[in-house]
């Protein structure tokens, strides 16, 4: 039915006629992740670094393979420098509540964007509460791009800068590097929120020259459960653990523990080994079909939505990419007369899953002048015949409202 | 298809003609209800009889088409009628969408009923009823108290 290479490989697909236009907010898993998890309950199940006996021992070196698989995956160099959490939220969580509580004193500020998710937003409220510091944001313009009289606000008192390299509310790449050397050159440190971004473009964090950079397994095809936290090692050993307990101590005597090395001190408790297994596939999965198979499809696709829906007058599409600038595969936008939610609601009973809402972006959307609107995101397995039914479901929103178009 | 009847119906009897939709000159009683998460944001304005009756009641704000024509269904259910008996409606109102076969009382708030299989929305079709439960409450503590 779809003329598509990839659709086959996601099981969810299966004789269903599911629409999904919401991988920013997670995506599809293909079989390979599916079934290397399923192995791994079968035929390898144990609890990592404690047995001593083969079970374990090979739980272990599935767990640390992932490690080295992410870390190589990013261009970390040392796996040393991966710490496995539970999502991106977690990482940046850690960061705020370790890092960012450590060094921020009142009068310090943390820079980011107006159109950061809520994950790399109220951590870093609620620590500047704490501290006294402050949190001033870099506004957006009208295409969604920070211009450089903006980055002006890294300034000598800026302790730390964090973005997402892609947002997801704009789908557009912030320029990375002109602003972690801006924030070097002040002395902060740089935090690169890839969530959105490891799933349609390699990330290489030493190019980047970012301090820290977090990831989400759930983004890339892989489970969820698992999120990723690089550093450079001399940032990471300065962080101190946020949670204590199990698997991340080295001496524990009745009143002091000493820690482990990086990256287990991070690591407490039982980890994730399924997860981290699943991961470990994904990240094949990408590489089999490589980033330029992928950029290539969905820059077709997003252009080819992009054009339908330009098309539709009463449409309005958020962000526009700079002349030099990629627009990844992430469109928000409004329908004229209709609530986004409403929009939801309807398209969804033709099959069409898109996101309504705030995105988790409410100062953003508040920014924009918006309550809310809706998102279309697009994967590998997302075909032009579905960006076809998304369009002719909206004309037909628009009849049930009455609009005669 | 329910949903899109839902909505039919809705959109047409509502949200076009927007007779509710409008402040009370002699407001007795005025209650704000937002759903912070979608941004829904109802203000209802009663006028309320020395006797207890809702003489007339009408509401301002934005949101979802749901939101907005849950709230001025309501307005035309409830105006006239005593406030236990808009409790007795708000009663209704909730056992319907906790699953119950609508009442015939409820009119055209029946049409709810599809909230059903929509539980991402019942907070939108709720947000003008829970507004006139903080509205009324006090009246029906004291009719509790001192039944007429």
């Amino acid at each position: 039915m779809y003329n598509n290479p990839y659709r086959g490989d996601f099981p969810i697909f299966d004789d269903t006629g599911l629409i999904y236009f919401d991988s920013a907010a997670t995506s599809q898993k293909p079989q390979s992740v599916i079934d290397a998890m399923r192995k791994y309950y079968e035929h390898a199940n144990a609890n990592p670094h404690r047995g001593l006996y083969s079970l374990s021992a090979e739980a272990t070196r599935l767990y640390e393979r992932g490690r080295e698989a992410f870390a190589s995956f990013i261009n970390a160099g040392d796996p040393r420098q991966i710490v496995f959490l539970r999502n991106a939220t977690e990482a940046l969580n850690l960061l705020a509540i370790s890092y960012g509580a450590s060094v921020l004193a009142p009068d310090d500020e943390v820079v980011i964007p107006i159109s950061e998710h809520h994950s790399n937003l109220v951590p870093w409220q609620q620590v500047c509460k704490r501290t006294g510091a402050r949190l001033v944001y870099l506004y957006t313009n009208e295409k969604g791009g920070i211009e450089d009289k903006e980055m002006e606000k890294i300034t000598a008192r800026t302790k730390i800068v964090s973005f997402a390299q892609v947002g997801n509310v704009f789908g557009l790449a912030l320029p990375a590097e002109k602003i972690i050397t801006k924030a070097h050159a002040v002395g902060a440190v740089a935090i690169v929120d890839c969530a959105q971004s490891i799933s349609h473009m390699p990330v290489d964090v030493k190019a980047l020259d970012c301090d820290f950079a977090v990831f989400s397994s759930h983004k890339m095809f892989g489970p969820t459960g698992i999120g990723m936290l690089y550093g450079k090692k001399e940032m990471l050993e300065k962080l101190a653990p946020l949670l204590t307990g199990g698997d991340m101590i080295e001496y524990v005597s009745e009143q002091e523990t000493t820690f482990a090395e990086i990256p287990q001190r991070f690591e407490a408790g039982t980890q994730d080994v399924a997860g981290v297994v699943g991961l470990t596939s994904a990240i094949a999965y990408i590489r089999a079909l490589g980033y330029p198979a992928i950029e290539k499809w969905e820059g077709e696709l997003t252009s080819y939505c992009l054009e339908k829906l330009s098309v539709l007058p009463w449409v309005v599409v958020y962000g526009e990419a700079e002349a030099t600038g990629r627009r990844f595969p992430l469109i928000t936008f409004g329908v004229e007369g209709i609530h986004p939610h409403d929009v939801a609601t309807l398209l969804d009973t033709e099959g069409v899953a898109v996101r309504a809402g705030h995105h988790c972006a409410q100062p953003l959307m508040r920014h924009l002048g918006v309550q809310a609107t809706c998102r279309v995101s697009l994967s590998v397995y997302n075909s032009k015949e579905e960006i076809d039914t998304l369009v002719d479901a909206l004309v037909r929103v628009r009849r049930i409202f009455g609009y005669a178009d | 298809m329910q949903i899109e009847q839902l909505y039919r119906e809705v959109v047409l009897s509502h949200n076009k003609a927007q007779k509710n939709r409008r402040h009370l000159a002699n407001a007795s009683v005025s209650e704000h209800g937002v759903n912070p998460s979608c941004g829904d944001d109802i203000t209802l304005e009663l006028e309320i009889t020395s006797d207890h009756r809702i003489r007339d009641i009408s509401f301002v704000g934005s949101g979802c088409a749901i939101s907005q024509a849950s709230a001025s269904i309501l307005a035309d259910l409830v105006r006239g009628k005593s406030v236990l008996e808009a409790k007795e409606l708000f009663d209704l109102f909730f056992q319907m969408i906790e699953g119950d076969e609508a009442d015939p009382r409820l009119l055209e708030a029946s049409v709810f009923s599809a909230m059903a299989h929509m539980p991402a929305r019942i907070r939108c079709a709720v947000l003008g009823w829970r507004t006139l439960e903080k509205a009324l409450a006090p009246y029906w503590n004291e009719e509790r108290q001192e039944p007429r």
